[in-house]
């Protein structure tokens, strides 16, 4: 009796997260799930023609059934828009769907029973047919391989799309590649700096825990803003390379691939630097003297004691900041070239630019998955790891 | 094998204008288990700490077996360090930990898994060789320790307080096994600790450590029975001090006159002169009660103000001439009243003169 109340009571207090939650986080995802794979354009207007091509087996030009329901649906489609997004993805199966619609509409619309064949000789070709067997389904893969450049030809098999056609892969790739090296940089300068700040005292920690965490709460708009002014050519960093004769001309730090590494080390570092201090911080401080005793030189006494102790640590740090790397989208969009861009801003340009929704979902699932892919990792590593230290 | 001297030449140690360790002469013989014992501060880990080569000298010379150390690295100096929380390596298991400076040695595997089991086996906790330290009691875990350190046969092991963080019981049973230890292997031992008890059970000689600087060194009954000064005296035991002026002072028999007139017998180091001002030790063990003034040795009137019993004596607090004074009591021995006025008595043997 009490129980129930008290179960009811806890769930009246966690309502505000759940809805939180639901309409905040598993709404939008689930939303951009389903954009991925709809594909309702075609389905939609053409509800008879779904039914009756479902049966035929692609060979030749369907036969007359098929022709009618199709005659017959486009006769009644009076939704100029929805018959507009319908030409649209059409066209983008088989190319030249454009200009046969735009002859046949009226001439259906005028009278259902106009022969196709005769109309426009396309419609003998079954290549035409077959584009909309393909693209009737309301559910559709097409999406999810265009982020990988694959592609279904007419007969439904899988191909790699015709080279230079998608970029998708590459900027995947890209992705991957940057925030590698942005993570090997971020662990390169975090871990010795962690070990720096883990063994000195006082105001000096003080000092270079504040060096980190400051950018940390300075905007990230800022930030990146002023790496802007930095790198720039005529900037602070190449005007001092100049000025003590480095070098002769200004170098190129910005709206390349260097410019965005350097800005995104930057801003990730503190997630670098501050799961390994933590870590190490609660490593004994006479753990070293102690090997250093037994015979270890500082480098294998490095290796054999701190670092094992500080696995964890660099583990945390290595897999967030790869796993915020991957998605950024402020640093390269403003430091990099217009070859540096990363999976975000290509999703932006889907969703804003060409409005293609279901190519900016497809992106975003994959994003997502490579972020759970890496999170269960983490999970399993450090429950392993867990597991080895208790 | 043959166990290492060691030697502090005019050793100082300054942590800016800290002075932490000044001037300090020290001659550690091979195989010797010496221990430094001084109050929280006096600069005891700070030598350990110079000898194991974790921190640098300032000025003077540590030597080990006739070469000098001072530049050499800590991972060269083949030292085994026992520390207070142990620093045990917490990801490895037992065997791994006691396998560490043998690894590092380069040795063969078959040689290393006898000898780590040999050294477990010393300590008596061969069958927790596969667990992890996190798994071992304080006491277990500084057996660990103890076995770390010495599996490689070093040439000297040093201890800081090692036995601090273990309970009363453990404490003592744990300075025994080590004593054993040391006297099983010979290995010279140089053992810190703040604890007196612990430095007079198991040292063949104590440096008793203040302010930086060595206030007397000697075997446990040279300190305890004839400390060389004020500081050790009050440091190492319990004792009555009694300040008076030397009256005679002849080889081995001395004399001095209180401040109330009474005169009393004694021993004393060579150097005190004639009119100047002493204190005289007793220690409350050494000093009896009687109820009329004894015949015999000294003897000083006081009154009983409390009697306390501490199991294995009883301890009884007297009110002097010149302030408070306190006797053990064997717990055969008649017990006085309180109030009652006594007579203290002591033999010239049991009665130590310094200088103050
Ligand atoms: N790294 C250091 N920096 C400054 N002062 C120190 C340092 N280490 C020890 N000291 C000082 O040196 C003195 C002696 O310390 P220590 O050798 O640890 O004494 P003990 O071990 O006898 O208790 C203390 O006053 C301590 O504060
Ligand atoms: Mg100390």
């Amino acid at each position: 009796m009490t129980g129930r109340r008290n179960r009811r009571r806890a769930a009246l207090l966690i309502a505000p997260l759940a809805l939180f939650l639901g309409v905040f986080f598993f709404w939008p995802l689930a939303t951009m799930l389903a954009q991925s794979v709809s594909d309702p354009a075609v389905g939609r207007v053409l509800p008879l023609t779904s039914a009756a091509i479902a049966d035929w087996d692609g060979q030749g030009v369907p036969p007359p059934e098929i022709q009618r329901a199709f005659a017959t649906d486009l006769h009644e489609a009076t939704d100029d828009l929805a018959v507009g997004d319908m030409v649209r993805r059409l066209n983008s199966a088989q190319s030249g769907f454009r200009s046969l619609m735009n002859k046949t509409l009226p001439a259906v619309r005028e009278d259902v029973d106009v022969d196709l064949a005769s109309l426009d000789r396309k419609w003998s070709n079954p290549a035409y047919w077959q584009a909309i067997r393909g693209a009737v389904s309301p559910l559709t893969d097409r999406n999810l391989l265009a982020t990988m450049d694959l592609e279904r030809n007419a007969g439904g098999e899988i191909n790699r799309m015709p080279a230079g056609s998608s970029a998708n892969g590459a900027i995947i790739l890209r992705t991957l590649v940057v925030s590698a090296i942005v993570t090997l940089c971020c662990l390169l300068i975090g871990l010795p700096y962690a070990m720096i700040a883990a063994s000195v005292t006082g105001w000096r920690r003080a000092v270079l825990l504040g060096a980190v965490l400051l950018p940390l709460w300075t905007s990230l708009l800022v930030r990146t803003a002023a790496w802007f002014i930095l790198l720039q050519d005529s900037g602070l960093i190449n005007g001092m390379l100049t000025g003590l004769g480095i070098v002769d001309q200004p170098v190129q730090l910005i709206f390349n691939r260097l410019g965005v590494v350097i800005a995104m080390t930057h801003v990730l570092l503190p997630f670098m630097v501050l799961p390994i201090y933590s870590v190490l911080a609660t490593i004994p401080a006479n753990l070293m003297p102690a090997a250093a005793s037994l015979g270890a030189r500082p480098l294998r006494a490095f290796w054999r004691v701190l670092l094992p102790l500080a696995l964890r640590g660099i583990l945390s740090g290595v897999l967030l900041v790869f796993m915020t790397a991957i998605g950024y989208y402020i640093t390269p969009a403003l430091v990099g070239g217009a070859n540096d861009q990363m999976i975000s801003a290509v999703i932006t340009q889907y969703a804003t630019g060409s409005a293609n929704w279901g190519m900016a979902a497809a992106l975003g699932v994959v994003l997502l998955a490579l972020t759970l892919v890496l999170y269960a990792c983490y999970g399993w590593l450090s429950r392993e790891d867990a597991v080895r230290l208790s | 094998m043959s166990h290492s001297g060691i030697r502090f030449d005019n050793v100082s140690k300054a942590y800016g204008n800290l002075r932490v360790v000044e001037g300090l002469d020290l001659d550690i013989a091979g195989g010797e288990f010496v221990s430094l014992l001084g109050p929280s501060g006096s600069g005891k880990t700070t030598l350990l700490m110079m000898l194991a080569g974790f921190e640098d000298v300032t000025s003077g010379r540590i030597l080990v077996d006739g070469a000098l150390v001072n530049d050499i690295p800590t991972y060269r100096r083949d030292m085994g360090v026992v520390f207070q929380n142990y620093a045990l390596f917490p990801h490895l298991d037992i065997a791994r930990n006691v396998a560490f400076p043998l690894e590092m040695r380069g040795m063969g595997r078959a040689d290393i898994r006898q000898r780590v089991d040999r050294a477990l086996e010393m300590v008596q906790l061969l069958h927790l060789r596969d667990r992890r330290p996190s798994q071992l009691s304080g006491g277990q875990q500084q057996r660990v320790a103890l076995a770390r350190a010495l599996v490689f046969e070093p040439r000297v092991v040093l201890m800081d307080e090692p036995l601090g963080a273990l309970d009363k019981q453990l404490r003592e049973q744990m300075q025994l096994d080590i004593r054993a230890i040391h006297r099983r292997l010979g290995v010279t031992i140089v053992f810190v600790t703040h604890d007196q008890q612990e430095a007079l059970t198991m040292s063949d000689r104590i440096a008793v450590f203040d302010k930086g600087r060595i206030q007397q060194i000697g075997t446990p009954r040279e300190v305890y029975d004839r400390p060389a000064n004020r500081f050790v005296a009050e440091f190492i035991g319990e004792t009555n001090l009694l300040a008076g002026t030397v009256e005679t002072a002849e080889n081995g028999g001395t004399a001095v006159s209180l401040s109330d007139g009474t005169r009393i017998e004694g021993r004393s180091p060579a150097g005190l002169a004639r009119g100047s001002a002493a204190l005289a030790s007793i220690r409350p063990e050494r000093a009896r009660l009687h109820a009329a003034r004894p015949a015999e040795g000294n003897a000083l009137p006081a009154q009983v103000t409390d009697i306390l019993y501490q199991g294995s004596h009883i301890r009884v607090d007297l009110k002097g001439a010149d302030g408070q004074l306190t006797v053990h009591l064997d717990r055969s021995a008649g017990e006085p009243a309180v109030g009652a006025p006594v007579w203290l008595g002591f033999a010239p043997d049991d009665c130590w003169i310094i200088s103050p």
